[in-house]
């Protein structure tokens, strides 16, 4: 691992650090963070940076350090969750299409195809509509959003891996369909794997954001860096900092992901 | 004697940094000289620094490799010119033939715009001039309706009008050098045949220099005035290509010699055959595609196919590529299932599925693909891949399971330091070896080889084809032992079939392969494999015949009508040849018998 961290470029470890460094906060965020983050403690809305106030105030007066550290928690863990959901389902299904019989391979990919024509937004916007943003069902609605695209990926993968000689020699010699799948194929596509499970984080924290931003995903008092936005909006007239810190942290986590990606997929490639 | 020499290499090193730092040095000073219009020829074993060589002519070193040394071709000398210039000679002084013109072609152009394209690029010559040119080397080519084969596209082309395309496309420029690189390796015997006709006519015609990268000394010795023989970056003997076959003066060159000739140390036939064989394979059918309705595939590839093979036996099936030979081990493995026929162990019949097979069915029957690279996972361990069939067929686990991998690694005479190896760190021959062990671990009775010797380099072919030799004599194992190549064929197996089309058209035993009589179709596969000798090719009486594709013909009259030499009018084009036996046993599918064939 430490290793293959050496060798990426230097756009790859710039974008390892600032991943590792978010990774960081989500942990131990709320552990550090000066203040309660539902707390005013501060007289003045939207403050600049003090001392007492890093990052400043909130437009009622609260610790914007304090709440983009448990915001991030909240981003960070729920879009690791979802992506992670979202690849598991995804590449699980797309193995049993690759091994299972042909109409198996059939009934999944047509039901994907239906899902992947509809717009993954719309879709997270009516499913919250429908059923309301619990944190749970919030998960739920995203991952499955991004199953399909994960699904394609992952079958045209393995359905390649299916054909080569050694899954040929296992099924030779009588291996049941979980050995081929588990055993042969996947550990084969977990390097590209990888690169889909980071980009898909990407696109679940954009959407986790901007539903929040519109006020459709978390539920205060929890926010996630999506509602930090939203509810400090008005203070981007005076470029406040309570809307600016968590508007770059969304950039800077999303950006980092994809240097992190692009590295470590061109390292392979050459 | 004293022209000056076209092109000139004096102590060409390449060197490259290992990942732990040290230098390796994969050419140490080669120095040779190519006089104008003559052939030299580099041949080596895999690693042997071929491909090195003939890429640092085009200034051209793979992944940071370093180096050093004169090379001048022509009036231009390599050292020291700038990139750009490089590019320039490239594709215009030097031009160079690979293995697979398959790959290198563009699959969504035309052929003629990427065979006069060098010539537009490098500006030689003007469009109209380019393209007359080009039909001119497709005719010296001996390409099939020259004028308009250039409009089509590579899928609709053979591997060996391919590779012909490729050298069109080389010598398109007129340039100073082309470097062949084992341009043959990939083809039929049948089909090198053509392509070194054609690549010779069209050299005399161009007076063009060459480089010929190969590792077959006999094709080789057709194509070269010069051998260059390298053997871990070092020249170890250079000379004229008759002198140096005539008079090896190197113990390696005698050893590249004697491995041309694969010889099997010599196995007691297996005893009389007992009442019921091992395998027998009865009146198959089966081909790929969608099945209609009566039951016939969309794309038959075997018809009535039936072979047997008795304890210990080894039957060999030989055939071009696409004759469905490897359709057969498919059949047999349980993994194609097969519209008619059925095949049966020791007199049971097996299921024509894996599903419905029992395990120790399963277990008596393995299966050894061609190809080691993606015949073995290369997520895995070798260890680990050893270790699956132990616990698979016979429960074996922990140190059990451990000390009989080391068996079998003992008895593919591999070292057990390559235990906890992944397989893409393991040379070709060691690949292969684990291919093998992983078989031998299910304990069968008989082992499927599906061209397992093809993508190995002479040498490494003659170690294992050893192994399988004396594999079979300690255990006692049967094998299906299918390849194009009728000299390993021969050196291993007691009873030969050859396959054409998806039929058996010869069956006899290994003795019966050295002389005539043989099938046509036989005859054709033995006369085409290179001899050893130059003029060799020169004396080869075979005017090609080009296959026409896509004709439907009868399922009755004989399939290979259309290429026999043999063929008579009004019997072969009339009536379904007879199975008949010729007197030295073999039984063949023909209308000739055994005096029509003997001369
Ligand atoms: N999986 C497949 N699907 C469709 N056609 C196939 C498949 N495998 C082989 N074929 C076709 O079957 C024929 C025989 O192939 P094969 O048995 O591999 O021949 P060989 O081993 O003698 O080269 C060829 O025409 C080939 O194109
Ligand atoms: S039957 Fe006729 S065409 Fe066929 S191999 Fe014999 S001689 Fe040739
Ligand atoms: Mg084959």
């Amino acid at each position: 691992m430490l290793h293959a961290a050496r060798r990426l470029p230097l756009s790859g470890k710039i974008g390892l650090a600032i991943v590792l460094f978010w990774l960081m906060v989500a942990l131990i965020g709320p552990f550090i963070a000066p203040y309660t983050p539902g707390a005013f403690v501060s007289e003045e809305v939207f403050a600049g940076s003090s001392g007492k106030f890093w990052f400043g105030s909130d437009f009622l007066g609260r610790d914007v350090l304090s709440r983009l550290l448990v915001g991030a928690r909240f981003t960070v863990g729920l879009s690791v969750l979802a992506a992670t959901l979202a690849c598991a389902t995804g590449t699980g299904l797309a193995l049993t299409a690759a091994v299972g019989p042909r109409w198996v391979d059939e009934l999944l990919s047509r039901a994907m195809d239906t899902m992947i024509s509809i717009p993954g937004k719309v879709f997270a916007l009516v499913m919250v509509a429908a059923f309301g943003s619990s944190l749970m069902l919030l998960t739920l609605i995203v991952a499955i959003t991004y199953v399909p695209g994960n699904f394609r990926i992952a079958r045209s993968l393995a359905v390649g891996l299916a054909r080569l000689d050694y899954v040929e020699v296992a099924r030779a010699r009588g291996e049941g369909r979980l050995h081929l799948a588990l055993v042969e194929m996947l550990p084969n596509m977990i390097r590209p794997l990888f690169a889909d499970i980071g980009l898909r984080f990407v696109f679940i924290v954009l959407l986790l954001s901007g539903l929040s931003f519109l006020g459709l995903g978390l539920q205060p008092p929890d926010a996630d860096l999506g509602s930090l936005v939203r509810e400090n909006v008005s203070g981007l007239g005076e470029g406040a900092l309570a809307v600016l810190v968590p508007a770059l942290a969304i950039a800077s986590l999303t950006v980092s992901v994809n240097l992190l990606i692009d590295a470590a997929t061109q390292g392979k490639a050459r | 004697m004293t022209t000056p020499s076209h092109v000139d290499v004096r102590d060409l090193s390449v060197t490259v940094r290992r990942p732990d730092g040290t230098l390796l040095r994969i050419v140490d000073s080669v120095s040779f000289s190519i006089p104008r219009g003559e052939v030299l020829a580099l041949i080596g074993e895999s690693g042997s620094g071929k491909t090195t060589i003939a890429l640092s002519l085009m200034g051209y070193a793979r992944g940071g490799a370093v180096i050093s040394g004169q090379i001048r071709v022509g009036n231009a000398s390599l050292d020291g010119v700038g990139p750009a210039s490089l590019a320039a000679q490239r594709g215009n002084r030097i031009t160079y033939v690979a293995q697979s013109a398959a790959a290198a072609f563009n699959p969504s152009r035309r052929i003629i715009d990427q065979v006069i394209e060098p010539a537009l690029i490098h500006r030689t010559a003007a469009a109209p001039a380019a393209r007359e040119r080009a039909i001119g080397l497709f005719r010296a080519l001996a390409l099939p309706t020259p004028e308009t084969i250039g409009e089509r596209y590579p899928h609709e082309l053979s591997g060996g009008q391919l590779q012909r395309l490729m050298a069109a496309m080389a010598l398109i420029t007129k340039p100073d050098v082309v470097i062949f690189d084992e341009p043959t390796t990939a083809l039929d015997v049948t089909t090198q045949v053509e392509v070194l006709q054609a690549f010779r006519r069209v050299f005399r015609e161009e007076g063009a220099t060459g480089v010929y990268v190969s590792h077959d000394l006999a094709v080789v010795a057709q194509m070269a005035d010069h051998i260059l023989v390298l053997n871990g970056g070092k020249v170890r003997e250079q000379n004229s290509a008759a002198t140096l076959i005539a008079e090896p003066q190197d113990d390696y060159t005698r050893m590249l010699m004697s491995a041309a000739q694969p010889v099997v140390q010599a196995i007691t036939p297996p005893a009389p055959k007992a009442a019921t064989p091992l395998l027998e394979i009865d009146g198959i059918f089966a081909g790929y595609g969608p099945i209609d309705r009566e039951g016939r595939p969309a794309n038959p590839v075997l018809s009535a196919v039936s072979l047997s093979i008795g304890k210990g036996a080894a039957l060999g099936v030989i055939g071009e590529s696409g004759s469905g030979k490897s359709t057969v081990a498919r059949v047999v493995a349980g993994l194609l299932t097969p519209t008619a026929g059925t095949v049966s162990l020791d007199g049971e019949v097996l299921a024509p599925t894996l599903a419905e097979r029992t395990r120790e069915q399963l277990r008596r029957v393995q299966i050894v693909f061609q190809n080691a690279d993606v015949a073995l996972n290369p997520a895995h361990s070798v260890g680990e891949i050893l270790a699956r069939p132990l616990r698979f067929y016979h429960g074996k686990t922990g140190a059990d399971a451990r000390r009989r991998v080391n068996e079998l690694l003992d008895l593919t005479r591999l070292p057990s330091s390559v235990i906890d190896r992944r397989c893409g760190e393991l040379s070709g021959g060691q690949k292969q070896r684990v291919n093998l062990a992983r078989a031998l671990a299910a304990e069968p009775d008989i082992i499927l080889c599906d061209e397992v010797t093809s993508a190995l380099d002479t040498v490494v072919r003659g170690a294992i084809l050893d192994l399988l030799g004396d594999l079979r004599r300690d255990l006692g194992l049967a094998y299906l032992f299918i390849s194009h190549d009728i000299a390993t064929v021969k050196a291993l197996c007691d009873e030969i079939v050859v396959f054409y089309k998806g039929t058996r058209v010869e069956h006899g035993t290994s003795d019966a392969y050295a002389a005539p009589p043989y099938h046509p179709y036989t005859e054709l596969l033995i006369t085409s494999v290179p001899e050893l000798r130059p003029g060799w090719l020169a004396d080869y009486p075979y005017q090609p015949v080009a296959p026409v594709a896509n004709v439907t013909q009868s399922s009755d009259i004989c399939r290979f009508l259309q290429r026999c030499p043999r063929s008579r009018q009004g019997l072969c084009d009339i009536a379904a040849p007879p199975l008949r036996t010729l007197e030295n046993g073999s039984r063949i599918l023909c209308h000739l018998d055994t005096s029509e064939l003997a001369h």
